[in-house]
């Protein structure tokens, strides 16, 4: 074990800035990226099940009119 | 026993639902190798002589350079597949690794530089590795900017190929500008030919963390690349009967 207290363990012998900067940079990319990845999954099935459902529709209404 | 028929995963149609499959495993090894990597990172490597603590950005910082490498390799392969053999699931792996790869080669600058300044004083210095990492960034972005300033599809897929594979012979240059230039940077600490010139504990956190970053971009390019599809196959039949269709 490296460190004897949660303070020592923070502060990085004087590299705690750089250190935490480096991995909590890393850490918020590796949460964003996949959050808008989905987030645009999410989008582009949101859209073709609407596209599905105007279809469906108008296929309907095709089916009443004759 | 039943061959597996590898070439039906070339269609879209086999590969969306291949793709869900995978997508959790992947993010269960990412979370596995993740908390495994940062135990050895931050527990059990020791104290690095001449940097102290502050060496410890190593276990990030050479991940992210390695996959941003390694990453513009696939991606470059994949564009180049689609681009020979006119297969549109390839052109859309590619696609979907791009911004990925952006995000490794921008997380190799932030973490070079905030190891940078501590060691060498100063963030950024215009020597052969950094220049070449960032243009291997900018090749990433020019990349994405071509493929969506295109407005067909496979035309725009064949010109991002070109820009791709021409871009991959910066790769090598980064990968060797330690050794045909002077630079700041050091040399490789790990390398094919010799053995490894660090501390065993210190070897086994990078190498467990470069698998974290590279489960991690499998499964992220895996998300992407599925809504790709989706979007780039809404004329077809098989989008619009899939079970999420329903309901």
């Amino acid at each position: 074990m490296n460190w004897s207290s949660a303070t020592e363990f923070w502060a990085m012998g004087g590299y705690g800035f750089f250190v935490w900067g480096s991995f909590l940079v890393c850490l918020l990319v590796m949460v964003v990226e996949p959050w808008m990845a989905y987030r645009q999954l999410r989008a582009a099935k949101s859209q073709l099940r609407r596209q599905v459902l105007a279809a469906q529709w108008i296929d309907e209404e095709k089916g009443t009119a004759q | 026993m039943s061959r597996i028929h590898w070439f039906r995963f070339a269609s879209p149609a086999a590969f969306y639902p291949l793709a869900g499959k995978m997508i959790p495993l992947f993010w269960l090894l990412t979370a596995i190798t993740g908390l495994a990597g940062l135990w050895v990172s931050f527990f059990v490597a020791p104290t690095d002589f001449q940097q102290g603590e502050g060496y410890r950005i190593i276990f990030v910082h050479v991940p992210a350079s390695w996959m941003s490498m390694f990453i513009y390799l696939v991606m470059a392969f994949w564009a180049g597949v689609g681009l020979i053999f006119n297969i549109r699931l390839a052109s859309m792996v590619a696609q979907a690794l791009a911004p990925t790869g952006a995000l490794m080669a921008f997380l190799s600058l932030w973490t070079g530089a905030l190891w940078g300044k501590p060691m060498w004083g100063t963030y950024w210095v215009w020597d052969a590795r950094l220049t070449s990492e960032l243009i291997l960034f900018f090749l990433y972005m020019g990349f994405i900017a071509l493929q969506s300033s295109i407005d067909d599809p496979r035309r725009a897929d064949k010109a991002s190929a070109i820009l791709a594979l021409v871009g991959a012979v910066n790769v090598p240059i980064i990968y060797f500008s330690v050794k045909w230039w002077n630079t700041l940077h050091q040399g490789a600490s790990v390398s094919i030919t010799k053995s490894p010139s660090m501390a065993a504990t210190m070897l086994w956190g990078m190498l467990i963390m470069a698998i974290c970053f590279w489960m991690y971009a499998i499964a992220v390019t895996l998300i992407r690349t599925r809504a790709i599809i989706l979007k780039r196959e809404a004329h077809t039949d098989w989008v619009r009967e899939l079970p999420e269709m329903k309901a």
